[in-house]
């Protein structure tokens, strides 16, 4: 055992680089949403263009996630729209104007800029030819169709602002509503398998699918003018970077948010591109794009995605070989260990990385902590069952010989359970690779980030980007644990009987 | 199998068999010997003197040697390793373990290189040898053996047998044998203990059981046991 603890050190040694907290460097963050992202590239661009380190977690989250993110620290700013602050984050709490919403986030301690400009409402939709078909031109229209089927974001079904309260507005009677990823709405929308959705005013989708947007007559939803919003230090840390967002006051119109949008999402033009030519055009602020070729990426992402796998998977190699031996050492003790660790496996991955986030907040340790979670099973399974596995005959033999049970257990039972237990170690770490691709979703980065943004551009060579090295990388690590199961299991447990 | 009532005493250097069938609860005599299972209503089993206690049983065992059906062998340690085994756990120096290893290889007539194979590439008799030296390696005043040769195909057990006999006259250590083979227990012992559903029906020597019978299952149990050349003969025994 020695010696594979030996080679998770050695990797954590050299992959350990988890970037440190320092003056220059900011933290930006963005939502699920693609136009959420290339606001973030802006902020990154000005970061990286006055000598400061940009980090864009992307893809984080929806709004309760990114702002105790805020709250945290784990990061600095993120974009956010005014709709959103006054019937979501603050509901309740009366905010009507825009001096009302600094006033709120002073509270937190937290900064806002002006306005982008531009308002991103919530632009509910309809295929143009269906629409005709009914004769539906606004919100209210919709009562009359009991049996249309609505897909909405899952952010849409559970906001305070969202379908519950549209719903009341505008007491509409369709009992078909699922939630699903806002961006495979439109797909489902354009192969007829919904009739209704919640898009957003500036994606590019509305004008490429030929959407109705239907009218809100009953002007249920606020403005969404967007703003960035950021933690009270980063005024002093980055002067120039604040002085900058503001000048972007009301710059950002509905058709050029909308212009970027489409780029993005239906030209594939990355958002570092997007928010470079916006910046060059408007501010006439010439920022490098770095140079990021596909290999330089993928070598990051494996870094990332080795630092969640090698370190949870050390921790639990640690905890759970323990807790394998305690289990077969004490029968009742053990039954308890195995149906907590087991306990644990059923609880749903994702649901896992979710309950971290307010224990531990977002990025590696949090991810870090559920992979360990997740690892446990296998290995304190395999142990336990390695060591009752032992012929009763050896166990006496080695009663016999006088050996006193920590020598027992030292010289003769793990040795015998070695290969048992090696078998769980490797289980776990192809679980954890797979696994490890979710960490993406609360900003550990890996694998999953181009998953995830795949999934949001509908960009199927992204998610291979992502699917191929953790597929590979699961495969390569089943063949290193072959070999080096060569090396640690005894050799008298590998040599064929004559 | 639960045992009843049994006083005995193991005379110091001769050959003590336990013999029975299944279930007559001679392994679990022998197991009560070394401390493996205690005696449940109050018995008490003295090794030169000394009560057998759970405290004291594992220090005890270095003076006991034990042998069991299959060796019991470990599959992850070579053979050398085995016998040496439990001198590398007290600690002795690597010559010293070396030299008892040439020696007890010599008394069991085991070719020195066959010790760094392991236990699977070793035919069943040569894992009997190895056993025995694990079993002798810290030069223990009694020597137990549970059926030690009860998996090995007749020819390589006769072989042993023989062999065994040898090593206990040279040795001169108390031995106690546990079988089920009336034929391997007049061939070794110098007493035999018949028992019987967890009693003694008789001890003593095989002439003894032969002619004075104590009991008619003795009998029984002698003539169960068929002659080879009984077919021939068309007389038992």
């Amino acid at each position: 055992m020695k010696k594979t603890w030996l080679i998770l050190i050695c990797l954590m040694m050299t992959h350990t680089t988890l970037p440190a907290a320092d003056d220059l460097t900011v933290k930006i963050g963005s939502k699920v949403h693609t136009e959420s992202v290339i606001l973030g590239e802006f902020v990154t661009h000005l970061v990286n263009n006055v000598g400061g380190k940009a980090i864009h977690r992307r893809e984080l989250g929806g709004t309760q996630v990114l702002w105790k993110a805020l709250l945290r620290g784990d990061i600095d700013i993120y974009s956010e729209y005014t709709g959103t602050m006054t019937r979501e984050l603050f509901v309740g709490s009366g905010l009507k104007t825009l001096d009302d919403i600094r006033g709120r986030l002073l509270q937190d301690n937290i900064f806002m800029t002006n306005p982008l400009g531009f308002n991103n409402t919530y632009a509910i939709s309809m295929k143009k030819a269906v629409a005709a078909k009914y004769g539906i031109r606004k919100l209210s229209d919709l009562r009359h169709y009991p049996n249309l089927k609505f897909g909405f974001g899952e952010s849409f079904m559970a906001r305070n602002d969202g379908w519950q309260s549209l719903r009341q507005t505008y007491q509409l009677p369709q009992t078909d509503v699922r939630g699903l990823q806002h961006d495979l709405a439109y797909q489902g929308l354009n192969q007829g398998a919904i009739d209704v959705i919640d898009a957003y005013s500036t994606d590019g989708e509305v004008a490429y699918y030929d959407l109705q947007v239907l009218e809100d007559d009953l002007q249920h939803f606020p403005k969404y003018y967007p703003l960035f919003i950021y933690r009270a230090d980063l005024q002093e840390r980055m002067p120039q970077v604040i002085k900058t967002l503001q000048q972007l006051d009301g710059k950002i119109s509905e058709a050029d948010m909308t212009k970027m949008n489409a780029r993005a999402k239906l030209d594939k033009v990355p958002e570092n591109q997007i928010a470079a030519d916006f910046l060059a055009e408007k501010l006439a602020i010439k920022v490098e794009i770095p140079e990021n070729s596909l290999w330089s990426r993928l070598y990051q992402l494996t870094i990332e995605h080795l630092i969640l796998v090698s370190i949870s998977l050390f921790a639990a190699i640690v905890v759970s070989i323990p807790l394998g031996i305690l289990a077969f050492k004490y029968s009742r003790l053990g039954q308890i260990i195995l149906g907590i660790v087991g306990m644990i496996q059923t609880i749903p991955s994702l649901a896992i990385l979710v309950f971290m986030i307010p224990l531990l907040g977002i990025g590696n340790l949090p991810a870090i902590a559920a992979l360990f979670l997740y690892s446990l099973l296998p290995i304190v399974r395999n142990t336990y069952l390695g060591l009752h596995d032992i012929s009763p005959q050896l166990r006496e033999s080695g009663q016999a010989l006088g050996l006193p049970p920590m020598a027992r257990l030292r010289l003769i039972e793990l040795p015998l359970a070695y290969r048992s237990i090696f078998a769980g170690i490797k289980t776990s770490a192809i679980i954890n690779i797979g696994t490890a691709t979710l960490g993406a979703l609360i900003g550990a980065g890996g694998y999953g980030q181009p998953i995830l943004t795949g999934i949001r551009l509908d960009n199927t060579g992204l998610i291979l980007q992502g699917a191929i090295p953790a597929a590979v990388l699961a495969l390569l690590v089943q063949g290193l644990f072959e070999l080096a199961e060569r090396w640690i299991v005894p050799k008298g447990l590998q040599v064929k009987s004559r | 199998m639960a045992l009843k009532t049994i006083e005995l005493f193991i005379p110091e250097g001769k050959t003590t068999i336990l013999l029975g069938q299944s279930g007559s609860g001679k392994s679990t005599l022998i197991r009560i010997i070394n401390g493996l299972i205690q005696p449940d209503s109050g018995g008490t089993v003295f090794f030169e003197g000394i009560p057998v206690t759970p405290q004291n049983a594992l220090d005890l065992r270095h003076k006991m040697g034990y042998v069991i059906q299959e060796g019991g062998l470990f599959p992850h340690l070579t053979a050398y390793q085995n016998v040496a085994l439990m001198a590398g756990y007290l600690g002795w120096s690597a010559e010293r373990i070396d030299k008892r290893v040439t020696e007890l290889a010599q008394l069991t007539q085991l070719p020195v290189d066959i010790l760094n194979r392991f236990p699977t590439q070793l035919s069943g008799g040569q894992r009997q040898r190895v056993s025995l030296m694990r079993a002798l390696i810290l030069d223990p005043d009694l020597l137990l053996l549970d059926e030690p040769l009860g998996a090995l195909d007749p020819m390589i057990r006769s072989e042993l047998q023989t062999d065994l006999k040898q090593i206990f006259q040279t040795l001169g250590k108390t031995v106690v044998i546990v079988t089920h083979d009336i034929g391997e227990a007049g061939f070794l012992g110098d007493m035999i203990v018949l028992l019987r559903d967890g009693q003694i029906v008789q001890q003593g020597s095989l002439p003894e059981l032969v002619h004075t019978p104590a009991d008619p299952f003795v009998t029984l149990f002698i003539n169960a046991q068929r002659s080879p050349l009984e077919v021939l003969t068309g007389n038992p025994s």
